[in-house]
């Protein structure tokens, strides 16, 4: 007995996802998903933003990682409600997960939540956590063939912040060539390249932040 | 593509199916896209341990890779768009317009009465 189904595969997650969409747009929130290598700066962008945006912007984050509860200490160290999901083994966030942090973060009060992921440009891009962005870090000491070898990870980005852009003269980096192979999966794409170290850059994606906040 | 999951996912949906028919799985076939894409033997073996013992043990699976299907915005020609040699066929051109990308699918399965 053949039986058809056209069923998606990964469809518990997709509907615990849609539950945590819902919750960010009754809440007014715009909850963003940060992608990247581990050791890109994800964290250090954030922090950065919470202390940038304290009192204009009400930012809460869910941390994501293997092990430890050091990320979630920054956050908290730079002003804002963190929560931390340890996956123990786990290489990317599932929408499930989500669901639980948000109980243990004050999240209805908040105008953005971001979701920083496990540091992993490949398994992270497919489990939709509920967000309505994405956002995906690529640093410049990562090296510049890191979207034509990960596809997936750029092609589904909203955002594509190239950080450490202080250390562009010391490495061999070709910024012509990442936005090229950018865009030949993701052409519309915002790319902003950005140093939360030195400052560098970090006004365009504020900027990028309010807008979405207000549309 | 993460297969373990992908795996359990597949077989989660296959069980309630033989529970609920008193069969046994047969064959199943599934679909997936060009930037979602499944590594068939990491995926056959993941499925092959999770189904041991199970009415699904021994099952067939089939993996469609459905291509992605672009234009070239330089020359207009269509083409299956291949994610790691990417470039037109004909131009070379790196500009293109894309069909969506298929979605993770179980298509069908196929069940054998115990």
């Amino acid at each position: 007995m053949k039986i058809s189904l056209n069923k998606k595969i990964l469809d518990k997650n997709e509907e615990c996802a849609m539950q945590n969409s819902e919750f960010f747009a009754d809440n007014d929130i715009l909850c963003l998903n940060v992608i990247s290598s581990p050791g890109s700066g994800k964290t250090t962008i954030l922090s950065q933003t919470i202390r940038d945006l304290t009192g204009e912007i009400k930012i809460a984050v869910i941390e994501g990682d293997i092990r430890t509860d050091i990320d979630a200490k920054k956050i908290r160290a730079a002003g804002a409600s963190a929560v931390q999901i340890e996956t123990k083994g786990s290489c990317h966030l599932s929408a499930q997960q989500v669901t639980g942090a948000l109980m243990a973060i004050p999240a209805a009060g908040m105008d953005v939540i971001f979701i920083e992921n496990v540091g992993n440009l490949v398994c992270p891009s497919d489990f939709v956590l509920g967000e309505d962005l994405r956002v995906v870090v690529l640093s410049v000491p990562e090296g510049d063939d890191k979207p034509i070898k990960y596809p997936g990870t750029f092609a589904k980005a909203d955002v594509i912040l190239i950080n450490k852009i202080d250390l562009i003269d010391y490495i061999d980096f070709s910024l012509e060539r990442v936005i090229a192979d950018i865009r030949v999966v993701n052409d519309k794409a915002e790319i902003l390249q950005l140093s939360a170290t030195t400052g560098e850059g970090m006004e365009n994606w504020y900027n990028w932040l309010r807008s979405k906040i207000t549309q | 593509m993460h297969e373990t999951m992908v795996a359990q996912s597949i077989f989660e949906s296959i069980q309630q199916l033989t529970n609920e028919h008193n069969a046994r799985a047969v064959e199943a076939t599934i679909s997936c896209g060009q930037f979602n894409p499944i590594n068939d033997e990491v995926l056959n073996f993941a499925f092959d341990l999770i189904a041991k013992g199970t009415p699904c043990e021994g099952m067939k699976l089939n993996i469609k890779h459905i291509p992605l299907s672009a234009s070239c915005k330089q020359c207009g020609v269509r083409f299956d768009y291949d994610v790691y040699k990417p470039g037109c066929p004909d131009c070379n051109s790196m500009e293109f317009d894309f069909k969506e990308d298929a979605p993770l699918l179980l298509e069908e399965i196929e069940l054998e009465p115990n």
